[in-house]
């Protein structure tokens, strides 16, 4: 008989007025008994609408049957079967939106906690099993992954376990992609991607840094060197600004600019080279992941006021409920249905202020959320000395630019084949935020292994 | 890991490193530029590659010591490597179909205007140089440069060698008497600044090689950002090198001084740490 409880159990984390000047993990993870007690609220259900709400479809009630039978490797193994990075998916897939959505347990109260006990397995079996990973006998076959993010690094790893030759080309110092230049420390742990990748290498992957594919190496020059299938995950890299007046001003960075520098240069620590602008009121322009994560490390590098502004209302915001959870408690100040039109600067170019409209919300769009409109006779001014823009990113022109007959459409996305990720290039696959444009890490897992699949058939 | 394969001081603040590097040499450009880390916990430099050698598979990078990495970076001796090296990154320079040029170097400027004015000299065209430094002892590349142009015009502040004056009086001399195509100004944000007013009134195309602040060198961060012609542009995917008759220097040198203080900070804490 299921545990009927209302509630979660409730996720052990540090206190928000301690975290917001640190940059450490912030929920601690359930214990075996909280993991227990947890999976005991599920229900077992026949029809399994978790299921279906997972994008790669991971047989949920089963590995949590197996929490509640204390086997947590089993249950890893029944996770590990659809994902290959769970400990990172645990922690930062929309559950709300995907898995949990559908739980029966959320009609009436809070759903299963399917996330964290995704984590716990996750954790429990990078803590507790030390199996060295088996190195399989390579088929003689190269393969060539551009880019090293989640897409890349999981068709890397299921095409390396049937026995290709993979090489991981990475335009950046370090592999991970935005597991490591975007999404901070405190929410997902560098080391837990590094092990993910340590897994990978010890599996005969070879990860070249470094190197910027479409620059020092082309597509072409990767099929001339041997490698006999590619696969492009070089996800959606290009900060995109809202274009008005003011955003070269200094104290203005790109989402993306500002992360990379805390994240992948750690320029929160007093040893690094990097420089970071401490702001002491920062505004954040967008309602994303992106824009919590830079919301709180400003936080956290000392901001006394720190702002979210965001065009819609908070019904619409897209950010996990999770992170916009942790950013309240944190004290971030939530200015929603406003909108800056102009940044101000003083006479050496700095930022000294924003100017906004209040907004309201009309008819839905296109997109389905209700249409924001300028109140009449709202603008105000918003002090402000940084100014950070996470109002969404594009792919990097630089591979389709530099590969003749590499289809992609309006947005720059790369055309591919629904299942297969296979492009108009033969031999050449994508998938991930590359082909989608910003999306999901699971997503852009899901599409590296339906890649893998596709490549080892194209292959055979 | 980067090996060092040659390393000479170029004068008293500017030295030259020659780096094994082949799958950059390889496709090394005149105009284009990799990104560096000295060491593990060092940041993300830009530098303007002056020089490659694809058989023997090394680059050229010539740097001036300026902040607290290029310290680090000349730390460094013949042997010892240097963490990450990244390129060719932006875009090569144009070098086509160009009858006369006019190449104009401020200081460290001319490591890079050098491979230009060479790339341009094998292509045939006419190529006269005017090479600027504050005093005789920061003089880099004069014989390089005779070598390449037509005429070679060496101007310091102090006029302790060539003449005195700024490479803008020099400019204007050639301008009057020569008919350019282009002229190509690469050196601090000022002395290109001044060249492109003087080149508008004459009304000669001018190219200008930015070197704003920047992390990633691919797009991806956006710090690198200049305004040109009242457009936002990457300098590092859309140049380095750009029109300099629409370039905003004048944004472009506040953008500059952005991590000045943080600088000057990170110097004074390099200079201890060698000290002790
Ligand atoms: C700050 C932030 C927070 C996020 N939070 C969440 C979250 O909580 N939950 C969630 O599910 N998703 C989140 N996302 C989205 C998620 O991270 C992405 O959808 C996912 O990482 C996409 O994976 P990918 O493999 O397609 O690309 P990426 O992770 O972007 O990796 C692409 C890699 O390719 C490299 N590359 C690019 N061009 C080249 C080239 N020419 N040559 C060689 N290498 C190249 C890049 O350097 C990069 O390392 C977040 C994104 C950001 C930026
Ligand atoms: S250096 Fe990051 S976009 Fe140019």
């Amino acid at each position: 008989m299921a545990d009927m409880r209302l509630e979660k159990q409730p996720m052990p984390q540090l206190a928000p007025e301690i975290r917001n000047k640190n940059f450490e993990e912030v929920a601690l993870g359930y214990t075996e008994e909280q993991a227990v007690a947890e999976a005991n609220r599920c229900l077992q259900c026949k029809h399994q609408p978790c299921v279906g709400g997972c994008p790669v479809q991971i047989d949920i009630p089963a590995f949590i049957q197996k929490v509640q039978q204390r086997d947590f490797e089993g249950a890893y193994q029944i996770i590990s079967a659809q994902s290959a990075l769970p400990a990172v998916c645990g922690r930062v897939c929309p559950q709300e939106t995907q898995c949990e959505g559908k739980c029966v347990r959320g009609i009436k109260g809070e759903p299963v906690a399917i996330g964290r006990l995704e984590r716990f397995v996750a954790d429990w079996h990078m803590a507790n099993v030390k199996e060295p990973p088996v190195k399989p006998e390579s088929n003689g076959k190269k393969i060539a992954i551009i880019g090293s993010g989640p897409a890349g690094l999981t068709c890397a790893g299921d095409l390396a376990r049937k026995g290709y030759e993979v090489t991981v080309f990475e335009a950046l110092h370090v592999a991970g992609g935005v597991l490591v230049y975007g999404i901070p420390e405190f929410r997902l742990p560098k080391a837990i991607v590094a092990k993910e990748i340590e897994g990978l290498k010890a599996m005969g992957v070879k990860v070249e840094t470094n190197m910027v594919i479409g620059r020092v190496l082309s597509v072409d020059d990767l099929f001339a060197m041997g490698f006999e299938g590619i696969f492009i995950g070089s996800g959606a890299g290009l900060p995109r600004f809202m274009g008005i007046p003011g955003e070269n001003l200094k104290g203005v960075f790109s989402a993306n600019e500002y992360l990379t520098r805390v994240n992948l240069m750690k320029a929160y620590l007093p040893d690094s080279e990097t420089p970071i602008q401490r702001g002491k009121k920062v505004a954040v322009v967008g309602g994303g992941n992106v824009a919590m994560d830079a919301a709180r490390c400003a936080k956290r590098l000392g901001a006394e006021e720190v702002y979210i502004v965001y065009r819609r209302s908070m019904e619409e915001i897209p950010a996990r409920a999770e992170e916009i959870h942790h950013a309240i408690e944190e004290g971030i100040i939530f200015k929603t249905l406003t909108n800056p039109t102009e940044i101000l600067g003083d006479e050496h170019q700095n930022v000294v202020g924003m100017t906004c409209l209040e907004m309201e919300l009309g008819a839905p769009d296109e997109s389905g959320r209700r249409r924001p409109m300028v109140k009449e006779g709202s603008e105000h001014r918003l002090d402000t000395d940084v100014v950070i823009m996470a109002i969404g990113t594009s792919p990097n022109p630089l591979i389709r630019s530099t590969t003749p007959g590499l289809e992609t459409n309006k947005w720059g996305c790369i055309v591919t084949e629904e299942e297969s990720g296979k492009t108009s290039r033969e031999g050449v696959y994508a998938g991930g935020d590359a082909v989608t444009g910003a999306a999901t890490v699971i997503l852009a897992m899901g599409a590296g292994k339906q890649a893998a699949k596709a490549i080892d058939e194209y292959l055979k | 890991m980067f090996e060092i394969v040659k390393k000479e001081a170029l004068n008293p603040t500017v030295s030259r490193m020659v780096i094994k590097a082949p799958l950059v040499a390889q496709k090394a450009q005149a105009g284009q530029f990799i990104i560096l880390r000295v060491d593990e916990r060092g940041e993300r430099i830009p530098l303007t590659i002056a020089g490659y050698d694809r058989e023997a598979g090394t680059v050229t990078i010539i740097y001036q010591i300026v902040g607290a990495t290029t310290m680090r970076l000349d730390r460094l001796q013949e042997g010892d490597c240097l963490h990450d090296f990244v390129g060719p990154l932006g875009k090569p320079t144009e070098t086509e179909g160009l009858k006369r040029v006019a190449v104009v170097g401020g200081g460290v400027g001319c490591a890079i205007a050098l491979p230009v004015a060479q790339a341009l000299a094998a292509k045939g065209t006419i190529v006269d140089t005017v090479a600027g430094f504050r005093n005789k002892d920061l003089v880099i590349l004069e014989e390089e440069f005779r070598a390449a142009s037509k005429e070679y015009r060496l101007m310091t502040d102090d006029g302790s060698a060539g003449e005195k004056g700024l490479v803008t009086e020099a400019l204007k001399d050639l301008l009057e008497k020569n008919t350019y195509d282009e002229v190509i100004a690469i050196g601090p944000l000022v002395m290109m600044k001044f060249v492109s007013l003087l080149t508008k009134e004459y009304n000669v195309k001018t190219v200008v090689s930015m070197n704003p602040v920047m992390i990633d060198g691919t797009g991806m961060c956006g710090g690198c950002r200049i305004s040109v012609g009242g457009e936002t542009k990457f300098a590092c995917v859309d140049g380095p090198e750009f029109d300099g008759h629409l370039v905003d220097f004048d944004l472009a040198m506040e953008r500059g001084r952005t991590y000045h203080a943080y600088e000057q900070e990170r110097c004074n804490l390099f200079k201890k740490e060698v000290q002790e």
